[in-house]
């Protein structure tokens, strides 16, 4: 259980995180969602007792992630996976974490197993590819076998055998009563990992709710319609449904219509079909639209670049 | 305890401090061994002298502290620290007792073995320990290392970079200690409470040195403090540097 209280961090006069307040339950598997800079990781390092916030707390477990003792075996994170020492074995840098909340050796070559590290354990680290990388920093999350799993981005530049791994990892570890609380800026990747979501932009809650929940508000769901006789059935449909034409097919667009109805409506009148395809909501659009006024870099097409560097900000 | 363990895996599972250590030890046995081989009965060798290139060792040594601290910062390993033990001071007040420890046991093996290549090249001159003078001559050596060493942790604590904390390390003796003796009139009266003099002044200082040649070894100072005062004052800036650097590490975002 993580709890967040009107968190807020100030760099100076940037404000990265403003009034953020959510939980995040045990048991499932909770994306945390954003444009790049929305403040995801400054939030996720303030739960973590590394930065200070300006104003509110994050309670871990119902205590400030400073009160803990031996933290490592409560909350796990990987935030980072390049903060190993490049001349340090894989096998040496989770030993002296494991040293310092008095979790076992054993423990050690136990983790580096699960995520398939054994082989390369004496290897130095700075050798790795960055999948390697992620799973030495997903080892060091495992280590004291935590109640609650942060990771921020961890698919991030990993091959799609890389991200199915993790996928089905979070979901095992969820499923293992924990509370995992992952944060991307791939709505898609989320949609397929996350049961909840906490959507934030410019450091604002945009959104908490479940997944499904958040596509079903934030799109809406057409059913495209071809049909020789398309004018006699725009009029039977007109009484019923808004109806837009689709530019690209050639064909009718029916807003808040059953395909169902619209198939039944049409055989009534003899009006023959070519097409009758219900069109889902895209998920982008709809983080897009939720997030559009909160992201902190727009790109701009034909306008020379902004002042401020783009990405000056740490996210 | 366990964090003495923590930083003592850390330290040792990378190699640069067995290079730092290895440097330290060869730059310094292998200065004395010139001087040694060049000294004559004009130039006698005596104790003091066997240590007078203790101070190239020192600064290799001091190098490996800061690294110690910024290497960590570097490479972000710094937040897994405090990610594993949230207090921040525990870690780092450990990680200051091995590198001291450390820095004291390379301090002495230097000392020790720059006396013996001494001895082992002119084995006519009189370089008995005699005298606890003649003990602090060279056993003062690993203090001054160790001592040092928390210094150099100290500034890598604040400055957190690598490049920085060095320059830092090497400019202050090297040259603002040397230079601020140009300023007129206070500039010696400043120099006598600069850190390195002090430390100097313990190795190397004593109550009587006529019989130390002048043009030989580092400039002589004739120092308000006795030569343990000089350590105790060294110790206190090196202590006090070190609790503002924990203070503001508390403070700040890792």
């Amino acid at each position: 259980m993580i709890e967040v209280e009107e968190l807020t961090k100030h760099y100076g006069r940037t404000v990265a995180v403003d009034g953020l307040s959510f939980t995040v339950r045990p048991g499932r598997v909770t994306g945390f969602l954003g444009p790049n800079g929305a403040g995801k990781s400054t939030t996720m390092r303030m739960i973590l007792g590394l930065d200070g916030p300006t104003r509110g707390c994050a309670l871990v477990e119902g205590r400030p992630y400073r009160q803990l003792r031996d933290p490592l075996r409560v909350v796990g994170a990987l935030l980072d996976a390049t903060w190993v020492h490049p001349n340090r074995s894989a096998r040496s840098h989770l030993r002296w974490l494991a040293r310092s909340n008095g979790i076992s050796v054993r423990r050690v070559d136990e983790v580096l197993e699960v995520v398939g590290l054994t082989a390369v354990a004496n290897r130095r680290a700075g050798g790795f590819s960055l999948g390697m990388s992620q799973r030495l920093g997903i080892a060091g999350a495992l280590l004291g076998d935590p109640r609650v799993l942060l990771f921020d981005e961890p698919v991030n530049g990993l091959d799609p055998e890389g991200i199915v791994w993790i996928r089905r990892f979070l979901h095992r570890l969820a499923d293992e009563g924990r509370t995992v609380f992952v944060s991307s800026h791939l709505l898609s990747e989320m949609a397929q990992t996350a049961q909840d979501l906490v959507v934030i932009g410019r450091g604002k809650l945009i959104a908490q709710t479940s997944t499904a929940q958040f596509v079903r508000d934030a799109t809406e769901d057409t059913v495209r319609v071809r049909s020789p006789q398309a004018q006699r059935l725009r009029t039977l449909l007109g009484g019923r449904a808004r109806i837009t034409d689709d530019p690209v097919h050639g064909a009718l667009v029916v807003h808040g219509l059953e395909p169902a109805a619209i198939g039944e409506l049409a055989a009534a009148h003899d009006v023959v079909l070519h097409e009758l395809s219900p069109q889902r909501g895209s998920l982008e659009e709809a983080f897009m639209q939720l997030t559009g006024e909160a992201v902190e870099y727009h790109g701009h097409d034909d306008q020379a670049p902004p002042d401020e560097p783009p990405g000056g900000l740490r996210q | 305890m366990t964090q003495l363990a923590v930083e003592r895996i850390k330290l040792f599972s990378t190699r640069s401090p067995w290079w730092c250590m290895a440097l330290a030890l060869g730059i310094t046995v292998g200065l004395t061994a010139i001087i040694a081989a060049n000294s004559n009965d004009e130039f006698p060798l005596t104790v003091q002298a066997t240590q007078f290139a203790h101070t190239f060792g020192l600064y290799v040594i001091m190098v490996m502290a800061a690294l110690a601290i910024t290497t960590e910062y570097r490479f972000g390993t710094i937040r897994a620290t405090f990610q594993a033990v949230p207090n921040r001071i525990s870690p780092l007040v450990a990680k200051a007792v091995v590198v001291a420890v450390l820095a004291g046991i390379v301090g002495e093996i230097t000392a020790f073995a720059s006396w013996g290549v001494s001895k082992l090249l002119q084995p006519d001159m009189t370089l008995a320990l005699d005298s606890a003078n003649d003990w602090r001559h060279v056993a003062g050596v690993g203090l001054v290392y160790a001592v040092g060493a928390v210094l150099a942790l100290a500034v890598g604590l604040l400055v957190r970079q690598t490049a920085a904390a060095v320059a830092i390390i090497l400019v202050f003796p090297l040259l603002v200690e040397s230079l601020v003796g140009l300023i007129p009139k206070i500039g010696t009266d400043i120099q006598e409470w600069l850190p390195f003099q002090s430390a100097s002044n313990f190795v190397l200082g004593g109550p009587d040195l006529s019989g130390r040649p002048t043009d030989a070894g580092p400039p002589q100072m004739d120092l308000p403090l006795s030569p343990w005062g000089s350590l105790a004052y060294f110790t206190a800036i090196s202590v006090a540097l070190l609790v503002v650097a924990l203070v503001v590490t508390t403070k700040r975002d890792a």
